[in-house]
């Protein structure tokens, strides 16, 4: 096969799923926009001290990352450091195997899907279940989340409620709240029987230790409050500083992501039951993860570490729209996912070398990020870096000609004369595949090189105005 | 590096950069160009060894091979005065494109202050010259392409001023426009579905506004929509701003 893979996938993507993509996506954007510009006086001033916050963070994660220890255990929290995603499953393994524990509810966390936590717990006889609605689908579908924030986005709920009645979750009913009605009561018997409930956690303050999680479902309160043992998996580029800066970040993390001024619930969680509550988990584990991140943080696009996983960026991507999440073959899609994904890959880079030039930089994923990453500078510089490597690139024209000819004045005239040949010869019979891809699809416009040189030089200039 | 941060302004005299585009294509928009600045008070002059801005390497990842073109350029426009693209791609090239390429090149500084004197036409019109108002007359009405090379800048609100302020012209608005049209460059041909698929959004949002014009800063953005819709056998008529500022001031559209 001809083409880059993301150019294949998205021509071959159903209409019915491209059509529900660019729907959702882009009612979610345009709601987005009009709160933080309806709400706020300057959205993008507050945006860049957002980014601010968290490029302070990740570039002094060494003060940061043991304070947050230090609180965590202060609190009574257990802490554990994973330095790849095999030591961070291993890691929740063994703190469920001293408990005796075989039953794990899952809030949504990307990290989890990052590590693949669930299908590792289960080659280990563990059953992980999904708690959020749409990751629940995924799972029942050994499906793969399809966006960040919501991973169904690629299905419609016919397919949706024939899943649900092929698992015995009743007849087929396609009514959305009669199915978020079923997997509610099929979901609340599973907290009720779990021994640990795990979670991600979307900040976490080093001054106090305090996790921020938030959900519209509440599905992570519930996992939190019907277990015994809490589990938090948590990326090391999550820190922020202090407690007040969630202020700032949780503001911008619900309009971002979902267009909400805040999400439904918000958690802060600072470490187990204290004795004097009555209820909660008697232990609590953070996990933090670094699966590659330092690496990241040493390397030339650090700042995507700032990332909180909203998603802004996918829902006004035009590619993301055109050719939906899978194309991107990787747990972080679109724009953030083009370049955070082929970096976590470290060595194997080369893989995913594809995803930075599925991209025409237009920036507007720059302009919608709430911690204001410069994505567009960041997927130039994984292009040079492929390039550097030799990454082979299918349908990428050849530059040195081109360079050759724009350093030498004299070649480039000639060339401006004899592109006239362009004019003559039926553009199929010209050898040149960019020549061939433009034309497959555009008419090319008449070739004039040259004609405004000569213009300029024929034409009697003004006398030149007075100063 | 923005286009805000940028050498003041002393002279009116500038060095044209016609962009590789109107040099090999559009020939109409580069001397419209020069009449629109001459208009404006401004002397025009043409460095003849000029290229390309090299952001075509520099977008397909090939940075020693733009570098070497960026040289060329930084070499063509030597001097003070400021350069004028009539292209808001090629601008952006300059004062931020290069600028990131040559972070780790020791002639990064002579690279940084050709980007603070390069200027975008509109731009430099509206916010480098002062100009609020354009004379003449244009009876039409004008939908306004946003470039993506624009964001950030003074570009768009720089266009809309002076489209707005000519006699007869109104500017029509059309959905999605923060939209990209599909060209972006080498992804026009490397991406040809989603570039394709991209361009159509684009002409469904543009056509049912149904201006008299599609007008833009940018030629190449215009290339490839005018060459989807052509293709289609429904073209679309595009204009480059500065060919409306020119024939405002002749009272209205040339006719072919």
């Amino acid at each position: 096969m001809k083409g880059q893979a993301i150019d294949r996938f998205a021509a071959t993507l159903p209409a019915e799923t491209r059509a529900s993509v660019y729907q959702s996506t882009k009612a979610t954007h345009e709601k987005r926009t009009r709160l933080l510009f309806d709400q706020f006086a300057d959205p993008d001033r507050l945006r860049a001290l957002a980014g601010e916050i968290k490029q302070h963070a990740i570039e002094n994660l060494d003060t940061y990352l043991p304070q947050a220890e230090a609180r965590l255990r202060a609190n009574g929290a257990q802490v554990h450091w994973a330095g790849t995603a095999e030591a961070a499953c291993a890691h929740v393994l063994r703190i469920m195997r001293d408990r005796g524990a075989t039953k794990m509810v899952k809030a949504k966390t990307m990290v989890s899907e990052e590590i693949e936590l669930a299908d590792y717990l289960g080659r280990h006889g563990i059953e992980a279940l999904e708690t959020d609605l749409g990751e629940f689908i995924i799972q029942i579908d050994h499906d793969h989340p399809s966006h960040i924030v919501r991973p169904i986005i690629h299905k419609n709920r016919r397919e949706i409620a024939t899943s649900f009645e092929r698992e015995g979750l009743g007849a087929y009913n396609d009514d959305p709240a009669t199915i978020t009605r079923r997997a509610r009561h099929h979901l609340r018997h599973k907290y009720l029987a779990a021994d640990v409930g795990l979670t991600g956690a979307n900040f976490l303050s080093a001054e106090s230790g305090r996790i921020a999680l938030v959900t519209n479902e509440g599905n992570s309160r519930f996992s939190v409050a019907a277990t015994r043992c809490h589990i938090v998996l948590v990326g090391i580029e999550k820190i922020v500083p202090r407690d007040r800066d969630l202020g700032l970040l949780l503001n911008l993390l619900g309009r971002s992501a979902t267009a909400q001024d805040l999400t439904v619930y918000t958690e802060f969680i600072s470490g187990p039951r204290d004795p004097a509550q009555p209820d909660g988990p008697e232990e609590m584990h953070v996990i933090f993860v670094d699966n590659g991140r330092t690496e990241v943080l040493a390397g030339e696009c650090r700042e995507i570490l700032r990332c909180i996983r909203c998603g802004a960026c996918l829902n006004v991507c035009p590619i993301y729209r055109q050719a939906s999440g899978h194309a991107y073959r990787s747990v972080y899609p679109g724009p953030v996912g083009a370049v955070l994904s082929p970096l976590l890959l470290k060595e194997n880079f080369p893989q995913k070398a594809d995803l930075p030039k599925a991209s025409s930089l237009c920036g507007a994923c720059h302009e919608v990020c709430p911690v204001n990453i410069p994505i567009p500078d960041l997927l130039l510089r994984l292009r040079a870096r492929a390039k550097e490597e030799n990454v082979p690139s299918p349908g990428t024209p050849p530059m040195g000609p081109w360079a050759l000819l724009a350093s030498q004045p004299t070649a480039w005239r000639a060339a401006l004369v004899a592109g006239r040949a362009l004019n003559v010869l039926p553009t199929r019979l010209i050898p040149v595949p960019a020549l061939q891809a433009w034309t497959a699809s555009r008419e090319l416009p008449g070739w004039r090189g040259g004609e405004f040189r000569r213009w300029l030089k024929a034409r009697r200039r003004p006398a030149p105005p007075a100063r | 590096m923005l286009n805000r941060e940028r050498t003041p302004l002393t002279g009116r005299r500038v060095q044209l950069m016609a962009t590789c585009l109107c040099d090999a294509f559009y020939d109409d928009v580069a001397a419209a160009t020069v009449e629109v600045l001459e208009h404006a008070g401004v002397e025009v002059a043409f460095p003849e060894g000029q290229t390309c801005c090299g952001q075509p390497a520099f977008n397909g990842g090939d940075w020693p091979a733009s570098r070497r073109v960026v040289r060329h350029t930084v070499r063509t426009f030597a001097g003070e005065d400021p350069v004028v693209v009539p292209s808001g791609s090629c601008a952006a090239m300059l004062f931020h494109g290069a600028v990131l390429e040559f972070e780790r090149e020791p002639d990064a500084p002579a690279v940084e202050a050709l980007g603070r004197r390069t200027w975008e036409l509109a731009d430099y019109l509206v916010n480098g010259l002062g100009v609020r108002a354009w004379p003449g007359r244009y009876p039409a009405r004008v939908a306004l392409h946003r470039s993506c090379h624009s964001r950030g800048s003074d570009s768009v609100a720089a266009a809309l001023t002076l489209l707005r302020s000519i006699a007869g012209l109104e500017v029509v608005e059309f959905g999605e426009p923060e939209q990209c049209c599909g060209f972006g460059g080498t992804f026009a041909v490397t991406f040809p579905h989603l570039s394709g698929a991209m361009g159509q959004l684009k002409l469904d949002h543009v056509r049912a506004a149904a201006p008299d014009v599609y007008v833009s800063a940018d030629m190449s953005c215009l290339m490839h929509l005018g060459g989807l819709a052509a293709r289609e056998g429904r073209p679309i008529r595009t204009l480059h701003l500065s060919q409306v500022l020119r024939d405002a001031l002749r009272g209205g559209e040339a006719k072919p």
